[in-house]
């Protein structure tokens, strides 16, 4: 899929940038004062679903955006990490959940490695349908093996309650700062790869694998790796989802269409762009609920809910074709376009500011 | 404006807009609230329309006929589903903040899981009539959580004590052959080990034999079935996969009077895709169908002829999933009715309608009296069986409508409980929940 | 093994075969001129079904039906590809397929909008008693189900090898550039295959609708079309046949003398790997078409 080709040498303003300071500001707002006023709604209906949706999002943006593979089996390793960190902690109680959080994302990346293979002889939709394979097969495994789910006679498996350092994270803002901490922390370490000679060894392949392999890299290691590193941070996603959002687990839960959600995420969001990963969580997450509840308030009286609900269905759709058409570089493209027309006034400001 | 400048402003728009709404209204003294998280678009929009019609009919006749519970009136609103989970659990915390709240029914195994932990932090019923958790029939573990009527373990019961009834009594069951075509899913796996026991109990040899989700291409499955050629074949469907089965036994000529539903495959959604394929297949249900029954008269005449009854479509009045819509009404109004009595006639907080739920006790005189003769049995919930030991019925298809044609069998619930306490227990340590003893809540309540 | 059984189960396998090649030619079609895998394809066989059976139920004799539906889909594929997929030229392939996933909400929230969410039967007359033929049970609508697949099949050859379109389609397919160079209008090629595909959408429809009943769940078979179109190459229709035979073929030996040893239920995905495992022995595909490795 070579023609999936998004310049990224877009950011190259050294010091604190007006971007970097854009990031400073969201992350003071996303700690320090959205935790002060927001609301158990805003937390955990909201903003939890998001960042974890977005972190998903990002991890697949690594292989898709970056590396040029496609999958559309993301939410199986979503529900590898998620019963990978239920079962240490059912298994080894003892081990801090921390450690439970970094072995369930490496087992999810062992699982992506394996599933990762037939990257290494098909492209483009035969690759993107094989990794279906992974989808239906670490479901049906789930679903399958009882000892995953701890034998629990439903087949939903309640992880124990989040607790850090011993200390039971239960509130919804908690868990909520939690979520942002971890994802805050993987989003740092997922920038720091893509700026690496590495990150430029996943572009390179992606834009084209004949002259990545002549001047030096090892295209199949590569591929391996992007699917790794990918299947990692989709799985860090998958116990987040397990521990701080719904704290149950079940196989539907990582179906296909949570696959495609996250395929949205990271289209509509913009390929290869850190943020466009964020930027598409929140249209997907929030866009629905608020048409759901615009659709609600001022036509709630006339329709019936069905048809309600069904005409959302079809203008959901409309506005994400519209939306492919009007801006097929996605969100991120969007947002570049406005920054570059505000950054000439606010510089002065922030340069103001600094002195 | 550019195409993007216009999406942008529709975007902050709505993103506004919903903003805006976010605070909930509180409701006046005198109502009691219902938050319905409902589903009537995507793949199971059939059943949702069915059972919240139902139950929004029902409401509205009490509110209609009799001005409410004694004077307090019924409110409700619904939030979409979709049945999914998130969104689900989005409607919860949409929803929880307003005042009044009654209890939650989501009819959805998923979006009621993701529910316990909330709803015992917040203090509020949880309602799964038929399904859900069958560990939460131990109230003194679960004790916001009801699976009304019959959980998944007392239906498999219930559908073995059917089959010894239909060949002469349980000792005839020595020797023959069942099958059990399971959804691959948890809902689908749950009672292997129950009929495991059961298979044990009477000597009845057993395969069980799963069908991937969606279930519609179930070929190989059915050729198994027909080498194996069992006695009876049960059913434990969902969807789509229910008219495919039907539809492929007549393909492999297996008899379909031989083919018993359980209680998710049992709808008129279920068998009139199959066509002429489901004449005479039998599936257990826990309420009638039909609409002969008082209380479905009076809902025809004073809601709808109101011009606010919920179906759009009056065909389905009667139907499987509206008349479980309405059962599900009568016992959340009934626990009002009942809780009021202790509390008083006013708004009741969620903790005072579990208590109407763990005292809704519900004789045959009493379902007579509600209207709903023949509708349903009987209901009997105590703090300990939050199920109720409610009693299953059989109907038959016979091309255009469902007929009972059993009598109210009752499952065999004291052989289920020691299974059921142990999970119980079980979740209860895993969890630290305290174990109420209903000896020293019954004194002190 | 018993061999009657063992036959019957191959042959049950083959005829299943044919329904999921019925799904994967409408893919073929899209595939083959504008390179889109159309995960609408299922929705339109959704809406075709539906939007057929409702008409029925109304009273319209079937030939009725059949001629208002497939100007109704003709309609649609037209559409689709003249508003969405025209103005997404030269877009990435993934962004054309997100651009299909969302034409697929948007035709099934219209046909249930349409139509409403009730689900319904579809007669479409054949009596599916078994028939015996030498000691092995053969499904009679899955026999007619496959021969209505052979008679569509062989309109599509007649239509390629002899109609201008159909020629001007192979052009496309073999060298865009070059059919473009020559003055073919490629448009008219696009309309005219998005035409097909939606009457393609319209006999899978049929087909499938009275197999599994007309509801939502119908758009799912494009599940099992996907390792087909793995297994037989995106753009041959001879591959989508014979994709579908041999996938429809191991999905049941497999489940029914591999899956025991599993605990059975392993139909979901045992297609996908049977493909993919093909595929890493054989890179070149069914038809060794050379175009495996490419987009």
């Amino acid at each position: 899929m070579s023609d999936i080709a998004i310049k990224t040498g877009r950011r190259s303003l050294p010091g604190l940038s007006p971007q970097a300071f854009g990031v400073a500001a969201l992350l003071a707002i996303a700690f320090g004062v959205v935790p002060l006023v927001g609301s158990e709604y805003l937390f955990d209906a909201l903003l939890t679903p998001f960042l974890v949706l977005s972190l998903a999002g990002l991890g697949l943006n690594l292989l898709t955006g970056y590396t040029g593979q496609v999958s559309l089996g993301s939410s199986a390793f979503m529900a590898v990490g998620a019963y990978a960190a239920c079962n240490l902690a059912f298994r080894l109680p003892g081990l801090p959940f921390l450690v439970d959080l970094v072995a369930a994302g490496v087992i999810a990346a062992a699982v992506g490695l394996v599933f990762g293979l037939p990257s290494l002889r098909l492209r483009g939709f035969y690759l993107a349908v094989s990794t279906l394979a992974a989808q239906f097969f670490v479901q049906w495994v789930f679903n399958k093996i009882g000892w995953f789910s701890n034998d629990s006679a439903s087949g939903i498996v309640t992880p124990p309650p989040l607790s850090i350092a011993g200390i039971a994270v239960t509130s919804p803002v908690g868990r909520y700062l939690f979520t942002l901490s971890v994802v805050v922390a993987v989003t740092a370490l997922v920038w720091r790869l893509v700026r690496s000679p590495t990150g430029s060894a996943l572009i390179a392949v992606r834009d084209h694998e004949t002259a990545a392999r002549v001047i030096g890299i090892p295209v199949l290691r590569t591929k391996l790796l992007a699917f790794a590193v990918s299947s990692f941070v989709i799985g860090i996603a998958g116990v987040l989802w397990a521990f701080a959002y719904l704290r149950n687990v079940e196989p539907a839960g990582f179906n296909l269409d949570r696959s495609f959600q996250i395929l949205f995420i990271v289209i509509i969001g913009g390929l290869a762009s850190l943020r466009g990963a964020f930027l598409g969580a929140a249209l997907i997450v929030i866009f629905p609920l608020g048409l759901a509840r615009l659709g609600d308030a001022l036509l709630g009286g006339l329709f019936d809910s069905g048809v309600l609900e069904m005409s959302q269905r079809v203008v959901l759709g409309l506005l994400i074709i519209v939306f492919l058409i009007a801006e097929p570089a996605g969100l991120s493209a969007l947002v570049d376009r406005m920054t570059r027309r505000i950054t000439p006034w606010i510089t002065p400001w922030i340069t103001a500011g600094r002195a | 404006m550019s195409l993007p400048n216009i999406l942008r402003r529709a975007f902050f728009g709505a993103v506004l807009g919903s903003l805006a709404l976010l605070p909930a209204v509180a409701a006046p003294a005198d109502e009691q609230y219902f938050p319905l998280q409902s589903y009537r678009v995507g793949p199971y929009a059939a059943g949702g329309t069915g059972f919240f019609g139902g139950f929004i009919d029902y409401l509205n006749l009490i509110d209609i006929r009799d001005g409410g519970v004694n004077g307090v009136k019924l409110t409700w609103d619904e939030c979409e589903t979709q049945y999914e989970v998130e969104r689900g659990v989005e409607c919860y915390k949409r929803q929880k903040s307003h005042a009044g709240i009654a209890a939650w029914n989501p009819l959805s195994v998923g979006i009621a899981y993701a529910m316990i932990d909330d709803v015992t932090a917040d203090k509020a019923p949880l309602i799964t009539i038929n399904h859900g958790r069958t560990d939460s029939t131990d109230g003194r573990v679960f004790k916001y959580v009801f699976p009304l009527l019959l959980n998944p373990y007392s239906e498999t019961s219930g559908i073995v004590n059917y089959i010894a009834a239909r060949e002469g009594g349980q000792d005839k069951l020595k020797g023959k052959k069942l099958v059990v075509l399971y959804h691959g899913s948890p809902y689908g796996k749950e009672t292997i080990p129950i009929y495991q026991l059961l298979a044990e109990k009477y000597g009845f040899s057993l395969e069980q034999i799963e069908v991937p989700h969606p279930g519609n291409e179930q070929q190989s499955q059915w050729l198994t079935i027909r080498r194996a050629k069992p006695d009876y074949v049960i059913l434990r469907g969902w969807g789509v996969m229910n008219p495919v089965a039907l539809k492929t036994a007549q393909k492999v000529g297996f008899p379909v009077d031989h083919i018993i539903g359980n209680v998710w495959s049992n709808s008129e959604e279920d068998v009139i895709p199959a066509g002429d394929a489901a004449k005479g297949y039998t599936a257990i249900t826990t309420q009638a169908s039909g609409a002969e029954y008082p209380v479905l008269q009076e809902i025809v005449k004073t809601v709808y002829g109101a011009g606010k009854g919920n179906l759009e479509d009056k065909k389905r009045i009667g139907s499987v999933y509206h008349n479980l819509g309405i059962v599900n009404g009568i016992l959340n109004v009934e626990a009002v009715r009942i809780a009021q009595e202790k509390f008083g006639h006013r708004t009741l907080t969620g903790d005072e309608v579990r208590w109407g739920f763990e005292h809704l006790k519900l004789d045959p005189a009493r379902v007579e009296a509600l209207g709903a003769k023949g509708l349903f049995h009987s209901i009997n919930v105590s703090l300990a069986n939050h199920e109720g030991e409610g009693r299953v019925t059989f109907q038959q298809w016979d091309g255009a409508k469902w007929k009972v044609v059993s009598d109210w069998i009752a499952p065999d619930w004291a052989l289920l409980r020691p299974i059921i306490e142990k999970s119980s227990l079980a979740y209860a340590k895993e969890h630290s929940l305290p174990v109420r003893d209903p000896a020293v809540e019954e004194a002190t309540n | 093994m018993d061999l009657s059984f063992f036959t019957e189960v191959l042959v049950g396998g083959l005829l299943s075969g044919v329904m999921y090649s019925l799904v994967a030619i409408g893919f073929v079609l899209i595939y083959k001129t504008s390179g889109v895998l159309n995960f609408a394809q299922g929705s339109l066989l959704l809406f075709s079904a539906l939007t057929f059976v409702s008409l029925i139920e109304r009273g319209l004799p079937f030939w009725a039906g059949i001629l208002i539906t497939l100007a109704a889909m003709t309609a649609i594929g037209a559409l689709i590809e003249r508003v969405v997929l025209r103005p997404l030229v030269n877009q990435p392939p993934i962004t054309l397929f997100m651009a299909t996933l969302g034409v697929s909400y948007v035709i099934e929230g219209a046909a249930q909008l349409l139509w409403g969410t009730q689900v319904h039967g579809l007669d479409l007359g054949i009596d599916d008693r078994p028939l015996e033929i030498s000691g092995v049970f053969v499904s009679t609508f899955d026999l007619f189900a496959a021969g209505v697949a052979g008679a569509m099949v062989a309109v599509l050859i007649l239509f390629f090898r002899y109609t201008g379109i159909g020629l001007g389609f192979r052009a496309v397919a073999d060298d865009p550039l070059a059919a473009l160079s020559l003055g073919l209008r490629l448009d008219r090629i696009g309309t005219a295959v998005w035409t097909a595909a939606g009457m393609v959408a319209l006999v899978a429809g049929l087909l499938w609708g009275a197999r599994l009943g007309v509801q939502f769940s119908l758009s799912l078979v494009v599940l099992k079309a996907l390792p087909v179109l793995v297994l037989g190459g995106f753009d041959s229709i001879a591959g989508a046949i014979v994709g579908g035979l041999i996938i429809g073929a191991v999905e049941k030996l497999a489940e029914v003398y591999i899956g025991p040893f599993f605990g059975g239920g392993i139909e979901g995905w045992i297609a996908y790997v049977a493909a993919l495992g093909f595929l890493l022995v054989r890179p070149a595909g069914l038809f060794g078409q050379k175009l495996v490795e490419r987009v």
